[in-house]
């Protein structure tokens, strides 16, 4: 608990000031709304909800271009988040952008089919993949999103999305089973 | 006699402590092979110091951790590492988890031992000696001593205070170890006083062990020990719990979300003593601990001093085996706050106070259906940590986290009082651990995707870089071409450098002019 309280905290810190200093460097423009909305979106940046990654369809959101119900790697909590900091209903996820995994995916380079092309680095878009030209590249599971954006590029199709095992830190407590055919639901 | 203090609820439970304390307290043989999972307590697990075939001597670290929370885990006996990989532990989930496995050798030969001048020590010195001893928590949670003594020094201590409580129902070994080595207790209560520095010493036994009160009072006489006190508390669940004793002792309440250090207490548990002393006395890493093994389908229940990463089967075995076969649950702790094994084969590890070996499910978690709350209210009345189970039960029940953290779910201490009392059966605690579970992962989520942010962020900003670069370093290029055609195009060479200059600024305006059409 306190572990996690020290990292997370110091973590929080160190993101802060990054990027504090970098919104000061390279600052665009403001929108609070935005930000508040991105920071519910799980920054898959998959494009999933047709826009361009996660930020983009915060923009959509905040200009009221596009319903709170595309995000499918956030799932319904992201929806119920977003409902509950705009003030809208809550809306069911909507299937043509894709259904929402339990079990998250990690891209997983088959390292001997791999020609070292390079190309899937340059798609992902939180740098989860380590290679240099001619050598054979490998994912930071810890740091991949499972956006699959790295599939398309790949001449050799060597990339497999596979889900995430399941460990004890992830394991969870579940509730147990009611009586079928009670009532009295809260 | 001291005034003692009542906690709010609590259970008067059967204490079915009697089985396991006909025998006396006997060492484990040692089994053929040795399990020791890498991930022990809370926060990170650690890395292994040993390769597959390596030899190790009894005292030796095979796996460590530089994290903040940390504990190594050491060789129990002599023998080969013969593997490195998943197997079954001690854990709810009953998945498997890295463990080396040491293949024993029967030597049991050890580190030549390092035994330091301790009166020399300051007390610094001495809590990284209980850091490399790998000292834990033996009370139940097994989080490691020497940042909780760090922390405990550096906030000040006013009352130290040791738990020989043990209130859960059939487990009995720390009542055996007060009964065996009230010494080498005490001994480890005054390193606990030089490194503390506290004004008063509490020692809380409940009065249902009568011969450990009896054993530690006599062993005090001789400690020479000053303003230590021994206090029989009365019999009562869960008064073994860490804020509960502390009120029952000296009246105060922990506030929520703080820890006992915050208001000048310190609680350590009478078993994790005892390895103090080995470690600082020996140099005896926490090799080995007393675990009762207990229950209607053992054939001799009792106590016993296991090497750690011993299976579970080895202790069955060593109690003469089961009494009506081995297809009864195999619970690690007590009825009240253990947890289902999912076999013999997993080991015992550093935080094993108990195996209960019962035919008949004993929990409090009953499995399968429950029925509905009728609001009677007993739970609330029995909640040591005056929460709403109800309350959190709704809120839990209905995926409603935030407002069950309202009510301050984070601050139950998953006794099972509440479930123990419910009329209608419900597994309360079930719940709470489950919308625990859930708080945790939104958590982790939550971190993921802001790392994903920034790591997003960061690589927009260097792809940004990278074009402004490019477009310099063009611009350079082309500028570097102009005066190169400008040379050529057989200007007369001036010979005044001011002159030279300006016309250096001109050809670089033009440039620019280009560059911008
Ligand atoms: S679908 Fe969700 S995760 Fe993917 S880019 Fe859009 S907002 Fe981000
Ligand atoms: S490795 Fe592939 S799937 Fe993973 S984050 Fe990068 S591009 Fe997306
Ligand atoms: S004891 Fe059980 S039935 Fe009674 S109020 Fe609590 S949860 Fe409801
Ligand atoms: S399990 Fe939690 S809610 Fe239930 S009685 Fe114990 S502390 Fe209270």
């Amino acid at each position: 608990m306190i572990l996690a309280i020290v990292t997370i905290s110091l973590m929080a810190g160190l993101f802060g000031l990054v990027l504090g200093y970098t919104a000061i460097r390279f600052k665009v423009e403001g929108n609070p709304v935005v930000d508040q909305i991105d920071a519910l979106l799980p920054q898959t940046q998959c494009g999933q909800c047709t826009y361009p990654g996660c930020r983009p369809y915060a923009e959509a959101i905040a200009h009221g271009e596009a319903p709170i119900n595309q995000c499918p790697p956030g799932g319904q909590a992201t929806i119920v988040a977003l409902a509950d900091l705009l003030d809208t209903e809550v809306l069911e996820l909507n299937a043509e952008h894709g259904e929402h995994l339990d079990v998250p995916l990690v891209a997983v380079i088959d390292e001997q089919t791999c020609i070292g092309c390079t190309l899937c680095i340059q798609a992902c878009p939180v740098d989860a993949i380590l290679g240099s030209a001619k050598h054979m590249h490998t994912v930071i599971t810890d740091e991949c999103t499972g956006c699959k954006l790295c599939l398309p590029p790949c001449p050799v199709d060597c990339i497999d999305m596979v889900p995430t095992q399941q460990t004890i830190d992830d394991w969870k407590w579940t509730v147990p089973p009611r009586q079928p055919g009670l009532t009295g639901d809260a | 006699m001291r005034k003692l203090h009542q906690f709010h609820g609590g259970l008067h439970l059967e204490g079915h402590k009697s089985e396991s304390l006909t025998r006396n307290l006997r060492q484990a043989s040692l089994p053929p092979r040795l399990y020791l999972p890498l991930r022990q307590h809370i926060g990170e697990h650690n890395k292994p110091l040993v390769d597959v075939g390596n030899r190790v001597l009894k005292g030796h670290v095979i796996s460590a951790s530089s994290s903040l929370i940390r504990a190594a885990v050491h060789a129990p006996t002599s023998g080969t590492v013969t593997a490195i990989s998943d197997y079954p532990v001690a854990h709810p989930s009953g998945l498997k988890d890295t463990c080396i496995v040491i293949d024993v050798d029967g030597e049991d030969e050890a580190a030549a031992p390092v035994i330091p001048d301790l009166q020399q020590l300051e007390a610094g010195e001495i809590i990284d000696l209980i850091c490399r001893s790998g000292v834990v928590g033996l009370g139940g949670a097994a989080f490691p001593s020497s940042p909780k003594l760090s922390r405990g020094k550096m906030q000040g201590i006013e009352t130290l205070i040791i738990n020989g409580v043990e209130c859960e129902p059939y487990i009995t070994c720390d009542d055996m170890l007060m009964r065996h080595y009230a010494a080498e207790i005490l001994r480890g209560v005054g390193y606990l006083q030089r490194i503390l520095n506290p004004q008063f010493t509490l020692i809380g036994i409940e009065d249902n062990k009568p011969e450990a009160i009896a054993a530690m009072t006599s062993g005090l006489a001789h400690a020479g020990l000053a303003a230590t006190e021994i206090v029989s508390i009365p019999t009562i669940y869960p008064s073994g719990g860490e804020k509960q004793l502390i009120q029952i002792l000296t009246g105060r309440e922990v506030p929520h979300g703080q820890l006992a250090f915050d208001i000048g207490l310190f609680c350590q548990n009478v078993g994790t003593c005892v390895a103090i002393t080995r470690a600082l006395e020996q140099d005896q890493p926490l090799i080995s601990r007393v675990v009762t093994i207990t229950g209607d389908n053992i054939r001799e229940p009792g106590n016993w001093e296991v090497r750690l990463g011993s299976p579970v089967r080895h202790l069955v075995e060593l109690a003469g085996g089961y009494l009506h076969g081995d297809s009864s649950p195999l619970v690690m702790g007590g009825p009240m706050m253990g947890f289902s094994l999912s076999g013999d084969q997993v080991p015992i590890v550093k935080a094993s106070n108990c195996i209960m070996v019962m035919r008949e499910q004993a929990m409090t978690r009953r499995p399968g259906y429950h029925d509905e709350c009728i609001r009677c209210g007993k739970c609330t009345e029995v909640c040591p940590a005056q929460l709403l189970p109800q309350q959190l039960y709704w809120h839990a029940r209905a995926g409603a986290f935030e407002r069950a953290q309202e009510f301050h779910l984070l601050d139950c201490i998953e006794c099972g009082c509440c479930s123990a009392v419910c009329p209608s059966g419900i597994p309360l605690v079930q719940y709470y651990r489950a919308a625990k579970s859930e708080i945790r992962a939104a958590h982790k989520v939550q971190i993921k995707s802001d790392r994903a942010r920034f790591r997003f962020e960061f690589r927009e900003r260097r792809l940004l870089l990278k074009k402004q670069q490019d477009e310099e370093r063009r611009r350079l290029k082309r500028e570097a071409l102009q005066k190169k055609k400008i040379q050529a195009g057989g200007e007369v060479p001036i010979a005044d450098p001011v002159q030279a200059a300006l016309e250096r600024v001109k050809a670089r305006k033009l440039a620019e002019q280009e560059d911008s059409q």
